[in-house]
């Protein structure tokens, strides 16, 4: 439309860009800070460190034996990924194909955990999780994990077996197929774009969570986040660069699958939102 | 001869085997949702000792406890405040543009990389030989650096940070879900920049922009590493979460830290039955167009 | 008489819309190219054409929701160009009716009254005047997502003439709904056109509801206008193969001109002589096309000779497909089904054929 050229007008969109600007600025000199404290000797109230080094990289490497963390977070994310990819795309295309009593109930229930913060179910879920023995355990932490991971993976899958034609699939069925073959042959190549993005979703998402993994975690099962809040916790003990280094490992590794990840999605789908049902 | 075989007739209400589909899901939901909310929910009312509201009645009785709810809510509320109020100009601002993809990436980062990375930064960047201090020396807004760590303006920053990108995505796909044509409509009819605003789209995004509130509300609410970390977790940002975790796992009370998880959602219940029960005030419809 | 038809018949409406030079571009895409043309008062002008013809573009200028890269438009010798929607107050039915779906009908309607600043009693009353014309009055209070689709779009008019704009802009408004509620809705829009005599500008890619509604039609190709005229004119005489082609002239094959009569002349078509109308300046030996309707081409005893490809019912005739032995296509008409395959002569019936000089020859 033809804009408005009006002085005040004007003057509005200035002060909006400039308080977009402003935040942004922040929020990488934020990131930009840790990157450069964990290259610095030393920094004390300058604008950049007095010096340049990468020894801090290799100390924490083996105070935090981030080695063996590295190790526990892959296996934990990937093993969260899995669970959740083969429940959450069973369930998505149950609940995308079929209409049955009390499927709103069900959608709820899947839609809770997304809603309410992860702590407030937390507290219990871990209790129940050490009552069975499972505290501190790999099994624990993946356990306590997929609780949000799978209605992530139902919400965003559901639109896209939605766009699949349900006819498709009628097709398939009158030329024979039967329901291995249907579902190897039809529905899984047409699912991969969608299951792609949702699991690499849930991937970048596990690596970041924190409240649950904390609760659950033990000393051998601790997630990257978790150890990096340990040591920040502790921060008296060892020196910030140190932190920062562990801190920048943990960016790295997020942020490459994030970059992966946005490869398939839309910067958006991270947050997922609970869709609104059409009309009340 | 009788009706058509039990099978059929499930399959007419919409049961059949693709509808068992859901069940591997649903018990994994009922085992470790469901089930630990009730367990939570009994584990509360059967204190250590006492009577079944032992629990309540000592976390109402302690103003070390419920002095959380407050300085939680101190916490939460003003800043999911100010993240809608910034969000919705900025958003609207955003649909216009072009290459919106870049700028959604950047916000994506807090979000991604979480907020113990966040409050580690800020750490470092707040501190007082932090560049932020240094900037506003150097400029000459201050002549003494201000204490923004270890308090509560600390973990103010950190929920901002991670805060407002979520409030600008979703209210950003709310404004991108309106027709556009309507907003063209409202222009030949007359209707100026900011009577397009006040009369046509405010009224559409009030549903959005409440359900917008009550996720960051939710979110901030449940602040922990950031109140920890950044914070005076004694004293001023001693969150709600933060005593929830305390009783159960390192007083190994779990019966106290259920029954303050449960206050703590209940808080939570509250404030988003309010501002849902606010907005039905307003238009309550689909958005997208008047097209079936 | 209805006052809003008085209100509209009288001042603003006496305007002239006159666009001079429209030109728009998208980075290297031209989606106008210099359109000039001048609507007088009252008058009812369709512009027509297939998609991306540059029709929606040319409304969406004129409305001022998009700028132009070049030209003017003036309305009453003013210069209106330089001006936001807002300020030119035209009146706009869009195609996907874009009412305000938290509003309610009796609010739509009102809300350009609401702009101008016309309030209550009159406000009222001019909102059920309009109303009535499209008789709407018991859905007053419903809102948007509760009516029908052809309900929603009379809603979208009244809006729009309600308040009494010197032009009324329409972009493809029946082009959503099913084909017996767009026979209806195409009589109603006439006859609110006929009451309250706006100038209307209507946008349609669909040739008989241009015929039927417009007083001229404005057929465009590529961002350029092609022919302008009534529609007699364009439907009996269209100026070149494309605007025939698009005006029902399906069949259009090449030839050679051996003979000319005054305006009249004979092209040879596979073997075939073949008597037509020029509507280009030709000559013996030119290379021409002839453009026939498919009602107007006969299976005869003479003419051009084509093997049928296929047939179809329409009830009141047989239609087919048939194809001469180099290869080109024509459609006729016949009273019986003629087999596949069958060897047939075609023959326009006299004077419906016209010739075009073939410019790719």
């Amino acid at each position: 439309m033809i804009r408005d050229q009006g002085l005040i007008s004007k003057i509005w969109r200035f002060a909006i860009w400039a308080l977009a600007t402003l935040f942004v600025l922040n929020l990488l000199a934020v990131i930009a800070a840790v990157v450069v404290n964990s290259f610095a000797t030393r920094w004390l109230g300058t604008w950049l460190p007095a010096g340049w080094t990468t020894k801090w990289y290799f100390s924490a490497w083996k105070e935090f034996q981030l080695s063996s963390v590295v190790l526990v977070t892959f296996e934990i994310v990937f093993t969260v990924v899995i669970i959740s990819g083969i429940l959450g795309v069973t369930t998505a295309y149950a609940l995308a194909r079929r209409d049955f009593v009390g499927k709103r109930l069900v959608v709820l229930l899947f839609l809770l955990p997304l809603l309410i913060p992860p702590l407030t179910y937390g507290i219990p879920l871990a209790t129940v999780l050490y009552q069975l023995g499972l505290g501190g355990t790999f099994w624990g932490v993946v356990l306590i994990n997929v609780v949000p991971s799978l209605p992530f993976v139902v919400l965003v899958m559901i639109p896209f077996i939605e766009q699949i034609d349900p006819r498709i699939e009628a097709a398939a069925r009158v030329f024979g197929a039967g329901t291995t073959s249907l579902f190897l042959r039809i529905l899984l190549p047409l699912l991969l774009p969608g299951m792609l993005a949702a699991l690499l979703l849930v991937l970048v998402r596990t690596i970041a969570m924190f409240e649950l993994t904390f609760l659950i975690a033990g000393p051998t099962t601790q997630t990257l986040v978790v150890s990096l809040y340990y040591a920040v916790f502790a921060s008296g003990v060892r020196a910030g660069q140190s932190i920062d280094a562990m801190a920048v490992v943990y960016m790295v590794t997020t942020l490459f699958w994030l970059v992966i990840a946005l490869q398939f999605v839309n910067p958006t789908q991270i947050v997922a939102r609970a869709k609104q049902p059409a009309a009340h | 001869m009788s009706g058509p075989p039990l099978r059929t007739r499930l399959a007419a209400r919409g049961l059949d085997g693709t509808t068992m589909l859901i069940l591997p899901g649903l018990i994994f939901m009922i085992a470790l949702f469901v089930y630990p909310f009730f367990y939570g929910l009994v584990d509360s009312l059967t204190p250590k000792e006492g009577g079944w509201y032992a629990n309540y009645a000592k976390f109402f009785g302690d103003p070390f406890l419920y002095d959380t709810i407050g300085a939680t809510l101190w916490l939460a509320l003003p800043v999911t405040i100010i993240n809608l109020a910034f969000a919705v100009p900025v958003a609207f601002r955003v649909r216009l543009m072009n290459r919106q993809r870049l700028l959604t990436t950047i916000l994506v980062l807090p979000i991604t990389l979480g907020t113990v990375f966040v409050a580690d930064g800020l750490l470092t960047f707040l501190g007082p030989r932090g560049w932020f201090n240094h900037t506003l020396l150097a400029i000459g807004i201050l002549d003494n650096p201000i204490k923004l760590t270890n308090n509560y303006w600390g973990v103010f920053a950190s929920l901002l940070i991670t805060g407002f990108p979520f409030a600008f995505l979703l209210t950003l796909s709310y404004i991108s879900g309106i027709d556009p044509a309507i907003e063209q409509a409202a222009a030949t009819l007359g209707a100026g920049p900011r009577q397009r605003f006040s009369r046509v789209f405010l009224p559409l995004l009030v549903p959005g922009l409440a359900v917008t509130f009550c996720l960051a509300f939710v979110q901030a609410f449940a602040v922990f590493p950031s109140a920890v970390l950044l914070g005076a977790p004694a004293g001023p940002t001693r969150v709600i979460s933060i005593a929830a975790y305390q009783a159960a796992f390192e007083q190994y009370d779990h019966s106290l830290g259920s029954a303050i998880a449960l206050i703590m959602g209940g808080v939570e219940l509250v404030v988003v039955l309010a501002v849902l029960g606010g907005r039905s005030f307003f238009y309550r419809g689909p958005a997208g167009g008047t097209k079936g | 008489m209805n006052s809003v038809a008085n209100a509209v018949a009288s001042t603003r409406s006496n305007a002239r819309l006159e666009l001079d030079g429209l030109s728009r571009s998208f980075g290297a895409y031209n989606a106008l190219d210099g359109v000039d043309l001048a609507v007088e008062p009252g008058e009812f002008v369709a512009l027509l054409g297939p998609s991306g013809c540059g029709k929606s573009t040319a409304l969406n200028c004129i409305a001022g929701l998009l700028a132009l890269s070049g030209g003017e438009i003036r309305l009453g010798g003013n210069r209106i160009d330089q001006l936001e929607p807002e300020k030119r107050g035209f009146g706009m039915v869009f195609q996907s009716y874009a009412l305000f779906p938290h509003m309610s009908v009796r609010k739509n309607v009102g809300f350009g009254l609401a702009m101008q600043g016309v309030k209550g009693a009159e406000a009222d009353r001019r909102v059920n005047e309009a109303l009535a014309l499209v008789r709407l009055e018991s859905q007053a209070e419903k809102l948007p997502g509760q009516l029908s689709g052809g309900q929603q779009q009379r809603v979208a008019i009244a809006r729009a003439i309600v308040i009494r704009p010197p032009v009324v802009l329409m972009d493809e408004p029946l082009s959503n709904l099913d084909a017996k509620l767009r026979l209806e809705m195409r009589a109603e829009i006439r006859g609110i056109h006929d009451q309250i005599g706006s100038t209307t500008i209507y946008v349609t890619h669909d040739q008989d509801e241009a015929l039927s509604l417009a007083d001229r039609i404005v057929v465009m190709s590529q961002g350029h206008i092609a022919q302008i005229g009534s529609p007699q004119d364009l439907y009996q005489r269209p100026i070149n193969v494309d605007v025939a082609d698009f005006m029902g002239f399906r069949t259009r094959v090449p030839g050679r001109i051996v003979a000319v009569f005054g305006d009249e002349a004979e092209i040879d078509v596979a073997g075939a002589r073949i008597a037509g109308t020029m509507r280009t300046p030709l000559k013996a030996g030119d290379s021409a096309i002839l453009s026939v309707r498919p009602e107007d081409l006969i299976a005869a005893e003479e003419g051009i000779a084509a093997t049928v490809a296929s047939m179809e019912y329409r009830g009141r005739a047989f239609f087919g497909l048939a194809r001469t032995a180099d290869g080109s296509e024509l459609y006729f008409r016949a009273d019986e089904a003629l087999p596949r395959g069958a060897s047939t002569r075609l023959k326009p019936l006299a004077q419906r054929a016209l010739l075009f000089k073939d410019a790719t020859r």
